[in-house]
């Protein structure tokens, strides 16, 4: 109870009549005299602000950040018809009614995980005979958007420590809180909640974001990490990283690809969000440097070449958000889709008309280079606004696709073949 | 104080198992938001012309206990999420709070003018703090209570949807605060 209860109390007990109370300057904040005139225009934006590097028009100043509405949208009103996928594929409604889900993880006894973002909540959807029940797993995390799973147990990250709930499977109708394996992050909020992965080297992945839009990080920031399970011997993979919400890992070259998204503000159409490959643990991507492994950042730029670091493989798009990514290794899908990378796109906000918001498969060269970066499954944007956003990927499986929607709190499940012959999973 | 609240608690479940209004309702509301939302009690929001996605939001939070106000917690704890709909749409339908007689400092107002400017507030919160979607209205707000939000925002002792504006106080300090309330609270 803070202290300010005492005047709306006072109010009620005497019959909640304001008239006879005032409330007025004396209670308001007493003028604080301010040193000095006016303040500097220097520029103050904090490191994490959306806003730095915003440009003084007038078309800049109707973007700003977009956050979906907080309910789940009721499995009968998702926006499925409206939703696209390329032919002799199906798409259907697999789970809804999870607030804000976000990251994917499946169990080795298929039951999913479902992070999120802007609630506290980590949910798991159970399949038993092909009826599928949602469940809370956990509930008072704090932006619990990355989920793993690896060898029973479940590996959760909130916005600054990672935890882990062994056993999962076994839990499920009472589950345990997390235990911290991990919390030597910093507790920024912008970029500050993760996607995670276990590696093949059977080591836990973990992103730590850029605190802002464009800035000079330190040297605990802008890099992913990677650790034993129990979080020990944590070491930094991959530097110059702005943002990465989704990696995997080549089944054939067992290198790891991730997404990094680009800055804001630039302009309407660069930097596009990158698709990279790491080759060797300590490797450099540029930021803030130089972004899209071509264009100088206008103000860090200086004195960097774009030629002192790794270029990315492939261009996402402009602002497009360019998040979850997985490798389809399944064999529901046509000979064209195997080993190609399905990347959700969650879409752009710093763009006057909106790009993104859809699945793109993207298809390799034998040397891993990017062949094509083509959309695989779109609909979710319609005159400009938003009907859902795609967040992460994952194969079951039977090698179908999941896809999950933090816009509408749901998770699709995407098929191959005449609807009736592919098994309800 | 706690029985209190437990017991408009109890008002609002009795009164929405004998279907009430959302109008007959929120008087619930008005004993502590003000008649038609137009708040006159230190630290308490006015409610009138909000973002109906905002409230909506905000509502949301309290009942998931993701923004913390025992008060609130235990008002929004049984609402249905049509309740919490209908609750944030009649909230928008209610006046906007009007700017006080008083036309307040000119050096105040010079001063917080800049920041605005600087910090790009009437980015997101519209050149005339009107808002928009998730974004709240901010004009005319109680002066005590913009202040309040902005220095836990900044502390982070209150958890925004994101992180946006956690983010963006870090730089503003508590006198720049004081100026932008005094400011936002009698915009014209």
């Amino acid at each position: 109870m803070t202290i300010s209860l005492s005047a709306p109390r006072s109010l009620l007990l005497a019959g909640a009549f304001i008239g006879a109370f005032t409330f007025g300057a004396a209670a308001q904040q007493p003028a604080a005299p301010a040193t000095g005139a006016a303040p500097a225009a220097a520029p103050a934006l904090p490191p994490g602000s959306p806003l730095i590097g915003r440009p003084d028009s007038e078309a800049a100043a109707k973007l700003a950040p977009v956050a979906g509405p907080p309910l789940a949208t009721a499995a009968d009103k998702l926006p499925l018809a409206k939703l696209k996928v390329p032919s002799g594929f199906n798409i259907e409604v697999y789970a809804a009614g999870m607030a804000n889900a976000r990251s994917l993880a499946q169990s080795d006894k298929g039951t999913v995980f479902v992070g999120s973002r802007l609630v506290d909540k980590v949910y798991a959807i159970t399949n038993k005979d092909g009826k599928r029940e949602v469940k809370v797993l956990a509930s008072g995390l704090y932006r619990p958007n990355g989920v793993a799973f690896h060898d029973g147990t479940l590996f959760i990250a909130e916005l600054s420590k990672i935890g882990k709930i062994d056993k999962v499977d076994e839990v499920l109708d009472n589950p345990p809180k997390p235990t911290t394996i991990y919390d030597n992050l910093p507790k920024d909020e912008a970029h500050g909640w993760k996607f995670i992965a276990v590696g093949p080297d059977n080591k836990l992945y973990v992103p730590v974001g850029q605190p802002g839009n464009n800035v000079l990080h330190d040297d605990a920031h802008g890099q992913i990490r990677r650790m034993n399970l129990d979080g020990t011997g944590a070491e930094v993979v991959a530097l110059g990283v702005r943002n990465s919400v989704g990696f995997d890992w080549n089944p054939e070259t067992k290198q790891m690809y991730f997404t990094d998204n680009g800055r804001d503000w630039m302009s309407e159409d660069v930097p596009q969000d990158k698709l990279n490959r790491l080759t060797k643990v300590g490797e450099d991507f540029g930021v803030p440097y130089c972004y899209q492994g071509n264009i100088p950042d206008p103000e860090f730029g200086w004195g960097h070449s774009c030629s002192s670091y790794t270029p990315p493989v492939g261009l996402m798009g402009p602002h497009v958000a360019a998040l979850g990514m997985r490798f389809y290794t399944g064999n529901m899908f046509p000979k064209a889709y195997k080993n190609a990378i399905f990347v959700a796109r969650h879409g752009s906000w710093n763009r006057t008309n909106k790009a993104g918001g859809d699945i793109a498969v993207v298809k390799l060269n034998k040397d891993g280079t990017v062949k094509s970066v083509e959309p695989f499954l779109t609909g979710f944007l319609e005159d400009n606004k938003y009907v859902g956003r795609p967040v992460d990927v994952m194969q079951m499986k039977d090698g179908s696709l999941l896809v999950s929607d933090d816009w509408n709190g749901a998770v699709y499940r995407v098929t191959y073949g005449k609807p009736n012959k592919v098994a309800a999973q | 104080m706690r029985k209190m609240f437990a017991f408009l608690a109890f008002a609002v479940f009795v009164s929405s198992l004998n279907a009430e209004t959302i109008q007959e309702r929120a008087v619930t509301c008005f004993a502590c938001h003000g008649e038609h939302g137009q708040s006159e009690t230190e630290n308490i929001p006015s409610l009138g012309g909000q973002q109906a996605p905002y409230a909506l939001i905000q509502l949301f939070m309290f009942r998931e206990k993701l923004r913390t106000f025992e008060p609130m917690n235990d008002m929004a704890k049984a609402f249905t999420d049509d309740d919490l709909r209908g609750f944030s749409d009649f909230i928008a339908t209610l006046p906007k709070p009007a700017a006080p007689a008083d036309a307040g400092d000119p050096a105040r107002i010079a001063r917080a003018q800049a920041l605005v400017t600087q910090n790009h507030c009437n980015s997101c919160h519209k050149p005339d703090f009107s808002g928009g979607d998730n974004v709240p209205r901010i004009a005319n707000q109680r002066e005590d209570y913009l202040a309040k939000t902005m220095r836990e925002y900044k502390d982070n002792s209150r958890h925004g949807y994101d992180g946006t504006m956690a983010e963006v106080l870090q730089p503003v300090t508590a006198d720049q605060i004081a100026d932008l309330a005094y400011y936002i609270a009698r915009v014209r």
